[in-house]
């Protein structure tokens, strides 16, 4: 996988995300389980990555420490310059709702509101009037290319237009940083390619996408692919084309 | 968040599970509209019985003969002849008895009643002008006698309706009524006063004193005296007044020996009142209860929402919702179920107390505050309520959140 790639110079950009060190550890019961064990990784403005590893290698909970979801046991996590490894519930919400958007494997659409009033969500929480909500969830799903079904509620549509309402959800409030977890996992695999055609369509207009799964043929998608096993990066590889 | 979209959003949440959430405004809403109608029957009986009781006139002092004593068999009150016309005279005084506004003295007798070829038997009084005022009547047709009448001993009767009638008087004025075969002129008609529990207000004939005890009863003796004190407050001071007056008239120093005995209705009002007051207390208290049971129906409700929608909730702390915005959102949905709830129950409430004494015999009250109160703790309910549901779903973490199936 080519293309016209923003592909960083390494030290001439800021980076994106930078986590220095970054240790997750749960303690359920007696046993300490170190999910993340110092994990350290720079992503820079307009790359495409993904992460793969087997289940309970702990890419899981490195996304969620990447989408401001949970908070490291230790280490930092700069976002944008900023360190956000100790911020309060409300300003991590902040956070996740203007920095990151996200695309879940079940798409987590809210089945009751039709596919603007799911992508409107996330303007909603930043207090973005109603008749500029309407435009930009509009706007968003234009570029998804589901202008036509903005009426259509998530029962109606088939699962690759609900994940792509789920992108457009994600890409509502323009975020820094898209983070898809498993977003082709439900999908069959006519679907799947759609879903992947997409993210690399963005990649080319220049977003910052991590994706997160355990194929590998998905993850060559992505321009670079990290691999974790045991809460650590075991290699960091430019896909080749 | 804006609350404009809090309160959409809530409102959605609520039509999205209609049927759900009209059963739990069902529960509040019988739990409100029986505070209205426990709290309306309550003031109603309240309200009948003190316009029952002030028509007998609550500034009411009723003087009445002491008991006698033959050997050792002791009459009850009234059965001495102690109180006299003279008494009552004294008592109208307004330097010695400034609180004392009006005195009718009364004797009464039981007479048949002759008109032409119909005859009643009844109770037939003797009293003053001012009978008409203490006691609380009026005339309906005619008038009342005067002083005037009572100056010359006259021969006027005035008539209750009911006697009237029984006597086949139906254009009674200026007929010839003869009681124990001494000819009357009926001068008027009282209007009608119901009756009471032991008689009836409307089945009377009411004479002049002087002409009652000269030519009915032959003795100058006075069954009761009643005083109408200023107002409801001047009653005590009425009552010392009277009380230092005719032990003075009747030359007694030491109280206990007293030959006359004054009781109030404000005594009987009192206990009425606080029978009612019981009774609002307890049903208020039923309703009460029921209110606390609708609002464990709103808690349940709120608790099966929240994690119903656990997903939801992880969603939107995903999308950047703060857990003050989500806890409002669960607050606004739990008091939008008690507002609905309030209203539903105010409205039934209200027609309630409009159609339930068609088929009840009792009166029921509309109160606006107890209206106006009841709605207000349905919200409360809601609110109160919704605050554990709220705040578990405000701290519910993302992550498993959006995990759970």
């Amino acid at each position: 996988m080519t293309g016209p790639a923003t592909r960083p110079v390494l030290g001439a950009q800021l980076p994106l995300v930078q986590l220095v060190d970054v240790w997750k550890t749960y303690t359920a019961g007696e046993v300490p389980v170190h999910a993340l064990r110092g994990v350290s990784v720079s992503i820079f403005p307009g790359e495409y990555i993904s992460i793969v590893g087997p289940s309970g290698s702990g890419k899981s909970t490195f996304m969620h420490i990447l989408g401001c979801l949970d908070v490291p046991t230790s280490g930092r996590y700069y976002l944008g310059g900023t360190d956000v490894s100790h911020l309060d519930e409300d300003r991590l919400a902040e956070i996740r709702n203007h920095r990151i958007g996200f695309v879940f494997q079940q798409f987590h659409l809210l089945p009751r509101l039709n596919a603007w009033r799911n992508v409107e969500l996330p303007l909603i929480y930043a207090a973005v009037d109603r008749r500029a909500r309407r435009a930009r969830a509009l706007a968003a799903l234009e570029e998804v290319g589901l202008a036509n079904r903005a009426n259509h509620f998530p029962n109606q549509l088939s699962g690759g237009q609900q994940q792509r309402v789920a992108v457009a959800r994600a890409l509502v409030t323009e975020p820094d940083l898209l983070l898809a977890d498993e977003p082709t996992g439900n999908l069959d695999s006519r679907s799947s390619a759609d879903v992947l055609a997409m993210l690399a369509e963005l990649h080319r207009s220049g977003r910052t996408i991590v994706l997160i799964t355990h194929e590998n043929d998905v993850a060559a998608a992505a321009e670079r692919t990290m691999r974790f096993r045991d809460g650590r990066f075991v290699g960091d590889q430019e896909s080749a084309a | 968040m804006s609350w404009l979209d809090t309160v959409r959003s809530g409102l959605e949440a609520i039509a999205s599970h209609r049927l759900r959430s009209s059963l739990t405004v069902l529960g509040i809403l019988i739990g409100i509209a029986a505070v209205i109608l426990t709290v309306g029957l309550g003031e109603g009986a309240t309200a009948s019985v003190n316009s029952a009781i002030s028509a007998l006139g609550t500034n009411l002092l009723i003087v009445q003969p002491g008991s006698s004593s033959t050997g050792l068999v002791r009459g009850g009150f009234g059965s001495l002849s102690s109180l006299t016309y003279q008494d009552a005279q004294a008592l109208a005084n307004k330097v010695d008895c400034p609180d004392i506004a009006a005195v009718a003295p009364q004797v009464s007798t039981v007479g048949t009643l002759v008109a032409g070829n119909q005859n009643w038997t009844t109770s037939v009084y003797g009293s003053t002008p001012s009978w008409l005022s203490v006691r609380g009547r009026s005339v309906q047709v005619g008038t009342f006698f005067t002083q005037a009448d009572l100056a010359h001993d006259a021969n006027v009767v005035v008539l209750g309706q009911t006697t009237a009638q029984e006597l086949g008087l139906f254009s009674p004025i200026g007929q010839t009524v003869d009681i124990g075969n001494i000819p009357f002129s009926v001068i008027g008609v009282l209007s009608s006063a119901g009756s009471s529990s032991s008689t009836n207000e409307d089945d009377m004939a009411v004479v002049p004193i002087t002409t009652a005890q000269d030519e009915l009863l032959g003795s100058s003796s006075v069954n009761t005296i009643y005083l109408e004190a200023a107002s409801r407050s001047t009653m005590g001071a009425a009552y010392e007044e009277a009380t230092d007056e005719l032990l003075a008239l009747h030359g007694i120093t030491n109280p206990v020996d007293a030959d006359f005995n004054i009781t109030t209705q404000s005594s009987l009002l009192q206990t009425a009142t606080s029978v009612d007051h019981t009774l609002t207390v307890l049903l208020a208290g039923i309703a009460a209860i029921s209110l606390l049971v609708g609002g464990i129906g709103v808690m349940n409700i709120m608790l099966v929402s929240v994690t119903e929608r656990v997903r939801e909730i992880g969603l939107r702390k995903a999308l950047g919702a703060t857990p003050r915005v989500i806890r409002r959102q669960f607050l606004v949905e739990a008091s939008a179920l008690g507002l609905a709830g309030g209203l539903a129950g105010a409205a039934l409430g209200i027609a309630g107390t409009f159609v339930l004494p068609h088929f009840i015999s009792n009166h029921i009250s509309l109160s606006g505050s107890a209206t106006a109160g009841a709605v207000v703790v349905a919200v409360a309910i809601g609110v109160v309520f919704g605050v554990y549901p709220a705040s578990r779903a405000a701290r519910l973490a993302p992550i498993e959140a959006l995990r759970s199936e």
